[in-house]
């Protein structure tokens, strides 16, 4: 093989993942039988939404215990003064030490490997190597969770003047670097994932839309296109299509299909409507695309010659 | 009739019967749990995701409907881990975890724990010949909401008082506080290892300090033997499961700093997985120490009763770490 075709193969193996949208976030993940899953890493901002709600119903727990706890007192007939206020410190100090330390151990650790926010959130932590998660890695990875988020808390709430000021000071920033920690790799490693060897991908659950080639809308067949009107377009402007078809946006259909229209210099039927007409130049470029797929060349857009 | 429906389209029909009932079945274990699988669908699993995967793999090279292709992906993900998941119950590996992981992972760093309790001997001393010298240092090493009134300005008699564990108002709160206070310093000595292990160490030995500040405050009194019967009763414990953490923290810092044939990275990892082990464990010890604390202290007022518990939990952590045993077969 010469130089150049070298090369130009490379370009097309490093270009040919069909998700060149999220490409930057898509991790290669093979499984056993060699299949590649292209796992999707979780952005920082689910990370921290996750975070967020599972911080609220650890508080809202705590709250609900010193409320019964209140309650139980009073139902004994003692005061809610002095000792009320030791229950209700005793249950914020020990029960917030048990929680945040088995709350997320104990969630990790179930099939689903997510605490409820992650669940909501649509997110798992996974072992990098693919494979088995295991419990030493769960507890790992959230005993360091003291130092990222309860640290710097204790910091922030800490009071001080002069030297203690400063000290304090520099703890929040030394502590603020771990915290930022997932900003500044791509992968979005807590200093725990970096420990534990985990990772934190998107694995939601989705349901299997409606093939749109199936059922195309209205007349499909009144629209017949020449082989040189499909050949206008690669598989980049068909996931395009695609999408503008699912979201089913009126203006943004008639946009498109006017571009098409002009395009491929499209003048029949002008009856028909834009949404019949996508959908009927959408199951026909398909069907030229998945045919000359088959024939072994993939045309990745419209630039795409060969 | 093979213009009017797509080859990747007919591929679909086909198949999706399979992909919907795999979804049902692992919603099943989602919401509720494996168990809930009857033999009949557990067996179905494993041939209906090997399905599922061909589909993925069939869909990517003749299908271009990104709907579909994402669908297959989010499917083919959630049933992987649930094939490959967890294998072993819960109470089997609890008791793997009991009968082999934990212990051998405490011998592992036997390096690193020896280089712990170094540290925290090392500050007991400086601190008890400081405070002997000059009592102002107490002030020094113990922090005001830790010593709870034990101070160089209490009386002999007041300080008695407080070993014999009928303490002033509040003392519910102030064991539970140190209770949190101590596993606090462990969890941080062990999440702190990550810097090169230099807060760890500095942790060892305040902690240690601590310990020779009060140690000294009670003797000068005359109080030693009572002292050290009213801390060692759970400290013995307690002060393990620190040391251990400290040298779990210490062995992630040599593994950031000298990697060897490893990325640093992997070793990070590695020897981070190993300390999750042994931090699992301080967590169990920091318990035990938490129940020593909260009732043998206050029912056991005996000071040579207080000794028999200390010197017994000594033997019974020091046995079952590093007693030789003999190794189960693979």
């Amino acid at each position: 093989m010469s130089r150049a075709a070298a090369q130009r193969a490379a370009a097309r193996a490093k270009a040919a993942p069909p998700m060149d949208v999220r490409a930057s976030d898509a991790r290669a993940f093979v499984t056993p039988e060699g299949v590649d899953l292209r796992l999707r890493v979780a952005g920082a901002a689910e990370r921290a939404s996750a975070f967020a709600i599972d911080v609220g119903i650890l508080v809202l727990t705590l709250v609900v215990f010193s409320l019964l706890a209140l309650f139980a007192l009073a139902g004994l007939g003692r005061g809610a003064g002095r000792q009320g206020q030791e229950i209700v410190a005793i249950v914020w100090l020990l029960g917030f030490f048990l929680l945040r330390n088995f709350y997320f151990v104990g969630f990790e650790l179930r099939p689903r490997a997510a605490t409820p926010g992650k669940r909501i959130m649509g997110l798992r932590v996974i072992a990098r190597s693919g494979e088995r998660l295991t419990a030493d890695a769960v507890f790992a990875r959230n005993a360091l969770r003291e130092l990222e988020v309860f640290l710097p808390a204790t910091f922030l709430f800490a009071r001080g003047r002069g030297v203690d000021g400063l000290v304090i000071l520099l703890g929040v920033i030394w502590t603020g670097v771990f915290l930022l920690f997932p900003l500044f790799n791509r992968d979005r490693l807590r200093a725990g994932d970096l420990i534990a060897g985990t990772l934190v991908v998107a694995s939601p659950k989705k349901l299997l839309p409606p093939d749109l080639a199936e059922r195309p809308l209205g007349a499909p067949d009144a629209a017949v296109f020449t082989q040189a009107q499909l050949d206008a377009y690669g598989v980049k402007e068909l996931h395009v299509l695609e999408e503008v078809l699912r979201s089913a946006d009126r203006r943004t259909m008639a946009a498109v299909a006017t571009r098409i229209r002009a395009k491929i210099g499209w003048t029949e039927g002008p009856d028909m409507t834009d949404r019949t007409f996508l959908a009927a130049y959408y199951k026909g470029l398909r069907g030229r695309l998945e045919h000359r797929m088959l024939f072994g060349h993939r045309r990745k857009d419209k630039h795409d010659r060969v | 009739m093979a213009e009017l429906q797509l080859k990747s389209n007919r591929f679909r029909i086909e198949r999706e019967a399979d992909w919907r009932r795999l979804e049902v079945l692992l919603e099943k274990v989602e919401q509720k749990s494996p168990r809930r699988l009857t033999t009949k669908e557990l067996l179905e699993v494993p041939l209906l995701y090997r399905s599922a995967l061909a589909s993925l793999s069939t869909a990517r090279s003749i299908s271009l409907d990104q709907g579909l292709i994402d669908y297959l992906e989010a499917l083919c993900t959630r049933a992987y881990f649930l094939v490959y998941g967890a294998r072993t119950s819960l109470p089997d590996r609890l008791g793997r975890f009991f009968s082999e992981d934990w212990p051998g992972a405490v011998r592992a760093l036997g390096r690193e724990t020896l280089a712990a309790t170094l540290l925290g001997v090392l500050g007991a001393v400086a601190a008890y010949w400081a405070v002997s010298v000059n009592p102002d240092w107490f002030y020094a090493m113990v922090p005001e909401g830790l010593s709870g009134g034990r101070n160089p300005t209490a009386t002999t008699e007041s300080l008695r008082k407080t070993l014999e564990g009928a303490g002033p108002d509040g003392l519910s709160v102030f064991a539970t506080f140190l209770f949190t206070h101590n596993a606090q310093v462990a969890v941080t000595a062990f999440a702190l290892g990550f810097a090169l292990g230099l807060p760890t160490a500095f942790l060892l030995l305040t902690n240690g300090a601590m310990l020779g500040a009060f140690l000294a405050l009670f003797i000068s009194h005359g109080l030693g033997v009572e002292a050290i019967g009213w801390l060692m009763i759970h400290g013995v414990t307690e002060l393990f499961a620190v040391t251990l953490a400290g040298a779990a923290g210490f062995s992630i810092g040599w593994a950031v700093a000298f990697p060897g044939a490893r990325t640093r990275m992997a070793a990070a990892s590695r020897a981070g997985r190993r300390a999750g082990t042994v931090m699992a464990g301080v967590v169990i010890m920091l318990f035990v120490a938490g129940l020593l604390e909260g009732f043998g202290r206050q029912l056991i007022q005996n000071t040579g009763a207080r000794y028999a518990i200390a010197a017994a939990s000594a033997l019974v952590w020091g046995a079952y770490f590093y007693m030789p045993r003999r190794r189960r077969a693979p």
